[in-house]
């Protein structure tokens, strides 16, 4: 029975089970893919955050209306500030155009004026605030300066033109450190691995040459190798990319606010999750994965290099 | 049909191709020709370093020759891609002088290997394997690994090894070494049964009165170099 049983499971002829450096090589893999998921996080938090100052950066103007009760013309009583906003109005390509109220315009100024302004006995004249959101391109903002300078002289137009081709900039270099430091990850990891195929390969090279001999075909010996490298690499994979989600979402929480993302209501660990992009929710799923084929493309490229030189 | 053409092995070319010094401490062959039908039996006999083993690598596709050529099998192994020797070599049993057991894998396991990279369904080889290690007496030994084996239990399951796929060519190097006479008889007998199957058996002993027991053609070495075939 007991023969039976052996002659039915697939015995391992090369030995792989019975190696003994496992488990380095899933604590190694395991320590790539942690760095890795910090750094695919960083990629993820970066794009996200980027997007969202980006959208709202890129499309907004402002328009400060100097002295802005004062009328438009001598007998008129329509003040300069309203000329401006119905003129702003009449634009097509511009939408959500809004005269800040006093309170508002206090609350942003506050950090510099104190509560003068709001009180009322502030001495200095403020200019009028104006919000919009449309077409930023240089052409159209300097022809809405030329339209308003007609109808308020003095008006200004400010775009976020500026501060988004800075966003731009840092937010592509964040990104190009993610990439190099996930390239680096990857060829340790595979230099990890390649090691230790060659390892594997010089403990069991009597058995690989026997079993040579008896007429095993050079995938008959790499194959089986690169199954096993690609398991303990898979295995460390996962591992590394659970062990780096505790830490994701400690710091993800810590960026919320900066993101300014609006969060699930509720709290607790459930709702950290549930705000957590997919992509991360994915990622030890996908640093196995990924781990799992360098472990198995490395494995089966060196055991067919180092099999070149049987005969 | 085994046939060698002016054959050669330069030890010391081939360490310097290879880059294993190791290789170049050992005897080579000088310009072999030689013929061996389809189903022939030959001693292969010489003094200790003569190249007994050297030319049995050769014909196992251990070693390729550094100057002319060898066919196997009707096969031409430096025509073959690797895959091709690969298949070729299932069509070949070999008795190691030093058995090449596997540690790791039981006497059962080990004669199986050879059916196991064939393919065969594991009903057969268990009915096959079973058999063969019952005939030479390890049927209690099944599961032992060679390290639980005396050197005589070893040998044999390195013979049930090579024989166990009714190879079309057995090559043996001092397969009789560890066994006694009785043994030793019994199994020439298993090698006498295939070759009058068809199998090509090729034997390097030095024991003289298994040699002259058993009378078949010969080829001599000396140094290398082939000096009776006949």
């Amino acid at each position: 029975m007991a023969n039976q049983r052996r002659s039915r499971a697939r015995p391992d002829p090369i030995g792989l089970r019975a190696a003994t450096h496992d488990r380095l090589l899933i604590a190694v893999v395991a320590a790539m893919s942690f760095l890795a998921a910090l750094a695919m996080a960083g990629n993820v938090a970066t794009s996200t955050l980027a997007a969202h100052w980006l959208g709202g950066a890129r499309h907004v103007l402002t328009i400060e209306v100097p002295d802005p009760g004062a009328s438009v013309q001598a007998a008129s009583r329509i003040t300069r500030l309203d000329a401006v906003l119905t003129a702003l109005r009449q634009q097509p390509a511009l939408s959500g155009v809004r005269a800040l109220s006093p309170a508002e315009l206090g609350h942003l100024l506050k950090p510099w004026l104190g509560d003068a302004r709001t009180s009322g006995d502030a001495g200095i004249a403020l200019p009028g605030v104006i919000m919009a959101q449309g077409d930023t391109h240089p052409h159209a903002v300097a022809a809405l300066r030329q339209e308003l300078d007609q109808i308020a002289p003095g008006a200004l137009v400010e775009t976020g033109g500026g501060l988004a081709a800075r966003l731009t900039t840092l937010t592509e270099s964040l990104q190009a450190s993610a990439a190099a430091i996930l390239l680096i990850v990857a060829a340790v990891a595979a230099s990890v691995v390649g090691v230790s195929v060659r390892a594997g390969l010089a403990q069991r090279r009597e058995a690989i040459d026997i079993i040579h001999g008896l007429g095993a075909r050079d995938r008959d010996i790499a194959s089986p190798f690169a199954r096993e490298i690609a398991r303990q690499a898979g295995l460390g994979g996962l591992l590394g990319g659970l062990a780096a989600l505790p830490v994701l979402l400690w710091l993800g929480r810590l960026a919320a606010g900066f993101a300014l993302v609006p969060h699930s209501a509720a709290h607790g660990v459930g709702a950290m999750l549930a705000d957590m992009p997919t992509l991360l929710w994915a990622g030890p799923v996908v640093l196995m994965l990924v781990a799992a084929l360098i472990g198995w493309v490395v494995a089966q490229t060196t055991v067919l290099g180092w099999l070149r030189h049987l005969a | 049909m085994i046939r060698f053409f002016n054959a050669g092995l330069d030890y010391q070319r081939l360490a310097g191709e290879r880059r294993s010094p190791g290789d170049a401490d050992h005897t080579g062959l000088i310009d072999l020709s030689f013929t061996i039908e389809s189903g022939g039996f030959r001693w292969l006999t010489g003094a200790s370093g003569a190249g007994k083993t050297t030319l049995l690598k050769l014909m196992y596709l251990a070693l390729p020759p550094t100057s002319g050529r060898i066919e196997l099998l009707d096969s031409d192994p430096a025509r073959l891609d690797r895959a091709g020797r690969a298949l070729l070599r299932r069509r070949i049993g070999v008795v190691y002088q030093d058995f090449r057991l596997l540690n790791h894998l039981s006497a059962f396991d080990n004669v199986a290997l050879p059916l196991r990279l064939a393919r065969r369904k594991e009903t057969q080889i268990h009915a096959d394997v079973t058999e063969l290690l019952r005939w030479v007496g390890l049927a209690d030994r099944l599961a032992h690994r060679p390290e639980e084996l005396s050197g005589g239990e070893q040998q044999r399951v390195a013979i049930c090894r090579a024989v166990v796929g009714r190879p079309s060519l057995l090559l043996a190097d001092e397969p009789t070494g560890n066994l006694d006479d009785e043994q030793a008889v019994r199994l020439l007998h298993l090698f006498m049964s295939l070759n009058q199957l068809g199998t090509t058996v090729i034997i390097a002993s030095h024991n003289l009165s298994l040699i002259e027991r058993y009378r078949a053609p010969v080829l001599e070495l000396q140094h290398g170099r082939l000096v009776y075939h006949g």
